[in-house]
Formats: structure tokens, sequence, C-alpha cells
């Protein structure tokens, strides 16, 4: 069975590669991830008002380590094996640390739909897993001694929309409560489906529009826009084993390891890495990486947690 | 009708500069500026809008001539390697010159 919001995005790649003149409104495109962004965000700040701290802090810090770990895991194989510049390969590397979340919200989606659990409080970990990663991918770029400016950077990185709405949506849902949010549900929840639907064809129709640049930029980015996110899984998944998450969380971190940032990372690396070719991060990303996980990759995580699950009883 | 002659600066460039050069402009001494989004294709593609990254933005400014000339100076040694930016100035008139 195929999950229709998976359909929506290949209908939008379809029209894309078909050239279809249909594109919805930016404005459309901003006002549907504003709402996916906060949905998540409350949907994980009700539930963090039920839990403790103490439970909270190892998974935290864990997920800051795999996101500062990941892109330098990344780099010497864009350096090396790709033979990028030094700033290409760094920007791609951050790109591959940080999440994205519309990755997430499918594999929300797709849990939801077959009623398998997960710990609620995940989008508190994706927004943990946005930021190291950029912080890295500088310094692999500049070094250490940078004359980065670190304060306006910090500035542009926290005050970037989806960081904002996912922080935001965290503290609304954490003090306002699942009772208190009720008038705004119908909103936020219960169109959830329809409005990722409607954004995953906007994404299909962004995907199909990096297929030329994927035909100059070549085989290197489809095999890593691949196999990273493969490599990714797999520690998310074994990190969220040893963290002791539920199959569905775990799978949920695998997802998140392996998907690729489009929003966060472009918009500060443009600023912070300006000579970086934002094309080629781009076309990773959204061209090979974001298709592949919705496509394949959700159902393949899932299985990878089920049997890391069931090897560790 | 009579008219004070002033310079219409106009940039196209990524939407991410938005916030950078409406400071750069007003320590550059410009009054005022506008900024509208924008769509097109140049030497560094086709910038759809259809979401974030690929989104242009369109900013006027009317100013005197020293001034566009310090916009245009600082723009070009600062943007013009690493952004899809362009960047043209015209004659206009204005009515109210004490604005501009």
């Amino acid at each position: 069975m195929m999950d229709p919001i998976v359909l929506f995005f290949i209908l939008g790649l379809a029209a894309g590669l078909a050239r279809s003149d249909l594109r919805l409104p930016g404005s459309i495109y901003e006002l549907l991830s504003v709402v996916l962004l906060l949905a998540i965000g409350m949907k994980g700040g009700v539930e963090l008002a039920q839990q403790s701290l103490a439970t909270l802090l190892p998974q935290m810090i864990a997920v800051v380590i795999m996101g500062s770990l990941l892109p330098l895991a990344a780099y010497p194989a864009l350096r090396l094996l790709g033979r990028l510049s030094r700033v290409d390969a760094a920007a791609i590397a951050a790109h591959y640390g940080s999440v994205s979340v519309g990755t997430y919200a499918v594999a929300v989606a797709w849990l939801v739909s077959r009623e398998i659990p997960f710990e609620e409080h995940m989008p508190l970990l994706l927004v943990l897993l946005e930021v190291p990663a950029i912080v890295v991918g500088i310094m692999l770029a500049r070094g250490l001694a940078a004359n980065t400016n670190w304060p306006r950077l910090a500035h542009e990185i926290f005050l970037g929309k989806s960081i904002v709405l996912l922080i935001g949506g965290l503290l609304i849902g954490w003090a306002a409560g699942p009772e208190a949010l009720e008038p705004v549900s119908n909103l936020f929840f219960g169109l959830f489906h329809g409005v990722l639907a409607l954004f995953l064809l906007e994404m299909g129709l962004v995907a199909a529009g990096q297929v030329g640049s994927l035909r100059r930029h070549g085989l290197f980015l489809v095999a890593f826009g691949v196999l990273f996110p493969l490599f990714g899984a797999l520690v998310g998944a074994g990190l969220g084993q040893l963290l002791g998450l539920s199959v569905g969380g775990t799978m949920l971190l695998a997802t998140l390891a392996a998907s690729a940032s489009y929003i966060a990372v472009p918009a500060a690396l443009r600023l912070a890495l300006p000579e970086a070719n934002p094309t080629l991060s781009l076309t990773a990303s959204l061209g090979v990486t974001f298709p592949f996980n919705i496509l394949i990759g959700i159902p393949l995580y899932m299985r990878l947690a089920e049997s890391l699950n069931s090897i560790g009883g | 009708m009579h008219t004070e002659a002033r310079k219409l600066v106009t940039i196209v460039t990524e939407a991410a500069l938005e916030r950078r050069i409406s400071e750069d402009l007003k320590r550059l001494g410009a009054h005022g500026y506008t900024v509208c989004d924008a769509r097109g294709e140049g030497s560094r593609g086709v910038r759809s809008a259809g979401w974030e990254a690929s989104s242009n933005i369109r900013i006027e400014v009317v100013c005197d001539t020293a001034t566009a000339e310090a916009i245009a100076t600082y723009l070009r040694t600062h943007y013009y390697d690493h952004y899809s930016m362009i960047l043209f100035m015209s004659e206009v008139g204005v009515l109210r010159p004490e604005k501009f």
C-alpha cells in the first residue's frame, strides 16, 4: 500500500519532470511550511510537559553529539571521493548533518497511519539536530581561527524561520497543554495530512527542478545522496536502540539522521559561506536524498529499527 | 511641472540578502527603499521563487548621485563574486527633493 501523501509527491515530481506549468505560489508554500512546523512543534510540546528532564537530558545530549559527528563523517567522503573543494564539501556535510522537517513529517504520518507508537517528544530532538551541523560545517570550511562573525551568524541561525516556529510551537504546546489547544487543533492537527500532501506536491515540483543540475554534477552526488543517508540511518537507529527508544522512535531517529536539511542550513550557509556553491548541496539534498527517503528510505528504516530491536531484545 | 533629478538604483538579488542589504543601504545614506519579490532567469539559472532558496527580490532606491555611486561600489565589492545580483541605475525626476 502506498500512502496518499507519497502519491502527491510523485504527482509533483511527474508534473515537474514533464514541464507542466503547475506551480504553487511562494506564499502558499510559506503558509504550508508554517503550519507544518508549528504543528510538529506543538505536538512535541504537549508531550514535553509530561516528561522529566532526567529522561530527556541524555537523549538531548546524545542527538547533539550525533548531529556534530555526522558532518565530520560526510566531509572526508565528499573531499576525497567526490574531489570537491573544501568549502563545498563542508557545506554539503552541514546539510547532511542537519535534518529535514518535511522528511520527518512524512515519517510521522507513515507511523500514524499504521498505528505504530513512537516517542511524541521527538520534535525536541528534531530542533536540537538542526543546529550543530551548521556550526561544524562552518568550522570545517573556515578552520577554528575563523573570521566568522559568530554573534551575527547565531542571530541568523536561531532566528531562522524553521527554528523559531519549531521552538515556538514546542513552547506553545508545553505552556497550553492538550485541552487548551483544542480550539486550534482542527487547523494544526486535523488538517495535518492534507497540508502535508500539498507541501509534498510542491516539494515534488522543486525536486524535479533539480534534475538539470543533477545531470551537470553527475554520479557522485547521486551516490552520496543515497549512500550517506543509509549510513546516517544506521547511526540513528543504533543510537535510538542505545537510548532505549521504541521501534517507532528508533525509526524516527534513523529517518532524522538520514535526512538532509533544505531550509535552515541553506539559509544560514548562504550568508556564512557565500563562496560555497548552493546548487551542489541543494541538488543532493532535494534532488536525491529527499525523494529517496520519501519513496524508499522510510519503510527501509522501519525494517532496520525492527531488526535492531529484535537483536537487542 | 518642475522636477529635480535623482538616481533610481534597482537591485535584483537573492532573497537571503534582504536584511543585510537593507542595513547596508541605510548605512550608505539612502533615506528609504522599496522591496518586492521577483523571479526570473539569468547567468546563475532560473530563480523561480518556488521556495526560499530560489527566491529573488527587487530593491529600488531613489537617492542622489553620490549615494547611488556609494551603494553601487559597496554592493559590487561585497556581493558580486558569490551572489546572484544585478544592479542598474536610471535618471528619474522627483517632486520633493528633500525626501531623497
